[in-house]
């Protein structure tokens, strides 16, 4: 049996004296989409930043594809195969769209630091950020600098400056955190599109959305995990109804 | 001993006085992420109001009037400058006092001259104090370091008992919760901007006298008190005392040391090879780069500096 | 967008400055003027390899010279410890020494700063910086204390190719070289990953080590290829001015590379080129007839900061983008209608500057306003108030003429901005 794409052991995390992460132990599947929900405040973007090594944890253990990772800097987690997104967008503003994903394939392409070759002449750079950029529906907005790109194409570039890199593991925050309905059904469709045959981990609000997309759920309740289950299972678990009380979970 | 007691009580007055420039700086930079390239010229500033008063009226004016004066020139450049050059972000705001403390610098020359000017001390304030193992101790020291732990209490006090300080605290750590509040933060930034140069102004009329009144001042003080900031941590009032406290007494105590390199390793039983121009150095000679390397130290092993908290 | 390195258009764009450097001295031939050829070519190199750092990566340095000198005094020992054995050939070479002292350097203090990025880097480049100038005074043997270091660029008596780089003008045909040469790579890194990764750092850092990179080796990186080119302008400079001294590493021309990389604009390649030309000249030329310079230039630069922080390049590309949009031709009556006040408001503060420089410093000292003092060409009583309320009165009103058009230039440029993005998108 092949190790889990991510396992999480007995993580902590403290902010001065209160503990956002009270203890999580979690395992995700390789190639499986897995949704991690719960409300405001329950500690979901920041266990994003304790995988992705934004910040440093307290206690526990953290296994990329059976790898220990503990205590590696976010640069060498990508390395790895592991590439996030953020909730806010983290985008390359002055540089154009084909130039954002240009260099979020670079490093994973084997051009390191190289400061002797042409960009112009690496063709596989070019041809992999082309196709990134048709995949996330921008390839009319090429030359257009990212900081002027409108709400939804950010979000889209985002996402693509994630999956551009070709890891194989995928974290996405609030992925559709602000859009209408209509861009919300896009987003999904794309993500759908280019996290096919990876492993997907994604924050999300909008039920519709997680209820669509997961093959698992997990519900995080104030630093701890209270339930990981299939989407049907976890709409009738009588602990979440609880934490969701007031909220339903079945309002679509 | 008597050495030491006496370079003890020098370094003290001294790191009290650049205490006076790193805690402005530092408020400033806590509060509003702007590095004060200008800073030290505020200092000079200051120095030079006051000897331009104690040609007019003598000195004890100038004490007040001086730093009232640097103060207000700086809310009016924070009010008319930084504020229009912070809509571009920090590097136009840094680039801003960079140019500033240019512009200040050539403004001194054209209305004081390239050489010194004669500030003196006071009469009242010239002569020993006391007298330790032989060697006087000035008034004027004394009185330096009065005013200094004079306005440390009252920066105290303003902090931590006033309204405008329990405002100013709170806009250290949440700048965005105190506008939702309704308070008038520009107004405040304002008010902080005023009030650091005017503490660097006082230090500068206290300082201008002591050592030397002179249109290079800004340019010797103000890297220094750049060493002191990232040496006790960016944005740590605590960091910034100590560290001044501790260049201040390193840069007496080395000034006053005439032994060689080659001594200091003959002490612990070292024989340095003969003739090299680096042993042959004395401690005095190196002084001036003692800071920087203790700060280059402290970025190797400790890179957030004595008492910061962030990290970059 | 193209991205080859030498486009037609782009060949064009090199060979065309490449032949006008050269064609510069045969057109003008007067010797005040090759020097300061020679001058802004080296500062060309200079600031280009500033703005690898400001521009590129987005690190405010207040340390540069370190790198420009120690390439310049590298490039002086060995100049002088090769004597009479070498020839204009090594002579020629010599900057590459310089670049390599610089890439040293980089090495060593690129290791300390780049741990930090931003505002602390900027401090910390400073202290470095002032180290290292401190230190410059405590080796008189190394940088020659306060005399500095002279040699001689010719070398005994051989020529290459007619060249003994003696006269000013041979001097100058070797800096166009080593310019273009720098220029050239400059830009070529500009279009290599490393050079694009260093303006994703420089955009958002964060983001860049979530695409694989080291933010911090991508800095140190940038650093040393950056001193290295310094290197090479300070070499150039030190065979050039057959001096180095102390100054050549100090905050002062620190600051200086800083404002010049500015002012031409930091956000384009060719801002620092702009940006050394003007900056020489004005130097020269106001230097020349005031010297109240510094003091010019330092509220300049002021101006520049809070009117247009893109720099002199910015203001080109902005007009260029009107132009080809078609709206320039609705600009065009507001700059001329501003151009007036704005002149007068100068007319004023010149005035007022130079009244207060003859009265405070001028050679005779304070009090020598009694009796007639020349001033812009002047004979003025500075004791009467004449003059004062003269130049008072021209300020106050160019400064209210320049607010009432001013505003109205705001106006109609915000609109035209707005059009011009409006029909981008």
């Amino acid at each position: 049996m092949t190790s889990p794409a991510i396992r999480i052991q007995g993580l902590k995390k403290n902010f001065g004296a209160s503990e956002i992460i009270r203890g999580v132990d979690l395992d995700i599947h390789r190639g499986e989409r897995h949704a991690i929900i719960g409300p405001n405040g329950a500690g979901k973007s920041t266990l994003f930043h304790l995988i992705s090594a934004r910040l440093p944890f307290s206690s526990g253990a953290i296994e990329l594809k059976g790898e220990n990772v503990v205590g590696l800097k976010p640069f060498q987690i990508n390395r790895k195969g592991l590439s996030r997104s953020f909730q806010i967008t983290n985008i390359f503003h002055n540089l154009s769209v084909f130039e954002n994903l240009r260099c979020a394939v670079l490093w994973s392409l084997g051009y390191r630091y190289s400061f002797w070759q042409r960009l112009a002449s690496l063709k596989d750079a070019r041809l992999r950020a082309e196709q990134v950029m048709e995949d996330i529906g921008l390839g009319k907005r090429r030359d257009t600098p990212a900081g002027i790109l409108s709400y939804a194409e950010q979000r889209a570039l985002e996402i693509g400056i994630t999956i551009a890199s070709g890891a194989d593991v995928i974290l996405l925050d609030e992925p559709t955190a602000g859009m209408s309905n209509t861009e919300t059904e896009e987003a999904v469709a794309l993500i759908r599109r280019v996290t096919e045959g990876k492993t997907l981990v994604m924050v999300e609000h909008d039920m519709g959305v997680v209820f669509g997309l997961a093959d698992r759920i997990s519900v995080l309740v104030y630093g701890q995990i209270i339930a990981t289950d299939t989407p049907a299972a976890i709409r009738c678990n009588a602990a979440v109804q609880e934490a969701y009380l007031g909220t339903s979970l079945n309002h679509d | 001993m008597e050495f030491v007691a006496i370079s003890l009580l020098n370094g003290i007055t001294y790191g009290l006085l650049l205490f006076m420039l790193s805690s402005g700086l530092t408020l400033i930079f806590s509060m509003m992420g702007i590095l004060n390239f200008a800073h030290a010229s505020f200092y000079m500033l200051g120095a030079y109001f006051a000897y331009q008063i104690s040609t007019w009226v003598g000195f004890w004016p100038g004490l007040l009037v001086a730093p009232l004066l640097v103060g207000a020139v700086g809310a009016l450049i924070e009010r008319y400058g930084l504020r229009r050059a912070h809509r571009f972000g920090h590097v136009a705001e840094l680039l801003f006092t960079f140019g500033l403390a240019f512009v200040v610098e050539e403004l001194v020359h054209l209305i004081w001259g390239k050489s010194s000017v004669d500030y003196k001390i006071p009469v009242e304030l010239d002569g020993a104090l006391f007298t330790l193992f032989g060697t006087d101790f000035p008034i004027y020291k004394g009185f330096m370091m009065l005013v200094s732990v004079g306005m440390l209490v009252a920066l105290y006090a303003l902090l931590t008992r006033t309204r405008i300080g329990l405002i100013i605290q709170a806009a250290l750590t949440k700048p965005d919760m105190v506008e939702a509040l309704g308070h008038n933060v520009p107004r405040i930034f304002m008010l902080v901007f005023g009030g650091g140069t005017a503490l660097a102004g006082l230090a500068g009329v206290i300082g201008g006298n002591a050592f030397i009144t002179e249109p290079g001042m800004a340019a010797a003080v103000g890297s220094i008190v750049f060493v002191i900031v990232v040496v006790g941590g960016l944005g740590s009032l605590g960091g910034a005392f100590i560290a001044s406290l501790l260049i201040g007494c390193i840069q007496t105590f080395s000034v006053a040391l005439s032994i060689s390199i080659t001594d200091v390793f003959a002490l612990v039983g070292i024989t340095l090879p003969d003739g090299s121009q680096v042993a042959r150095l004395t401690i005095t000679q190196l002084a001036p780069v003692l800071p920087y390397l203790l700060m280059v130290a402290i970025l190797i092993f400790r890179p957030r500096g004595l008492m910061g908290s962030r990290e970059s | 967008m193209n991205p080859a390195l030498l486009s037609r258009g782009r060949l064009a764009v090199w060979g065309g400055c490449l032949a006008l450097a050269f064609a510069l001295p045969l057109v003008l031939k007067s010797g005040f003027v090759i020097s300061l050829l020679c001058q802004i070519g080296i500062m060309v190199v200079f600031s280009l390899s500033y703005n690898m750092l400001l521009g590129q990566t987005g690190l405010l340095s207040f340390g540069h010279a370190v790198y420009y000198g120690l390439g310049a005094f590298a490039t002086m020992h060995l100049l002088n410890a090769i004597g009479k054995g070498g020839g204009p050939l090594t002579t020629a070479l010599l900057p590459f020494a310089g670049g390599l002292a610089g890439l040293a350097a980089g090495v060593l203090l690129g290791y300390v700063t780049t741990r930090k990025a931003g505002t602390t880097f900027a401090m910390i480049t400073l202290g470095i910086g002032e180290m290292v100038a401190a230190c410059s005074l405590m080796f008189p043997a190394v940088f020659g204390g306060e005399g500095g270091v002279s040699g001689n660029r010719v070398v005994g008596k051989e020529t290459v190719l007619g060249f003994s780089w003696g006269p000013q003008v041979e001097m100058y045909g070797l800096i166009v070289l080593w310019a273009f040469a720098c220029t050239v790579a400059m830009f070529a890194l500009t279009q290599t990953p490393l050079g694009r990764i260093a303006n994703a750092v420089r955009d958002n850092p964060e983001r860049a080590e979530f695409v694989g990179y080291d933010t911090e080796r991508v800095r140190f990186l940038m650093v040393i290829l950056s001193g290295f080119f310094a290197g090479i302008a300070g070499g150039l400079s030190a065979l050039n001015y057959e001096i180095v001294t102390a100054e050549t590493l100090n905050a002062h021309t620190s600051g200086v590379v800083l404002l010049i990389a500015f002012v031409g604009g930091i956000g384009f390649f060719y801002g620092p080129i702009i940006g050394a030309i003007l900056v020489t000249v004005m130097q020269i030329v106001i230097g020349g007839m005031t010297h109240a310079w510094l003091l010019y230039f330092g509220l300049f630069f002021l101006f520049m900061v809070l009117v247009a922080p893109g720099g002199i390049a910015s203001l080109i590309a902005v007009q260029r983008a009107l132009w080809q949009a078609g709206l320039f031709r609705r600009m065009l009556p507001h700059y001329l209608a501003v151009a007036l006040p704005v002149l007068v408001l100068l007319a004023g503060l010149v005035g007022l500057i130079e009244l207060g420089y003859a009265l405070l410093s001028g050679d005779a000292g304070v009090g020598a306003g009694d009796t007639a003092t020349k001033v812009l060409g002047m004979q003025l009583h500075l004791n009467a108030p004449g003059p004062w309320l003269t130049a008072l009165a021209v300020t106050g009103i160019g400064l209210m003429l320049t607010r009432w058009i001013g505003g109205r230039l705001g106006v109609a440029w915000n609109a035209t901005l707005a059009t011009l993005h409006g029909d981008k998108q």
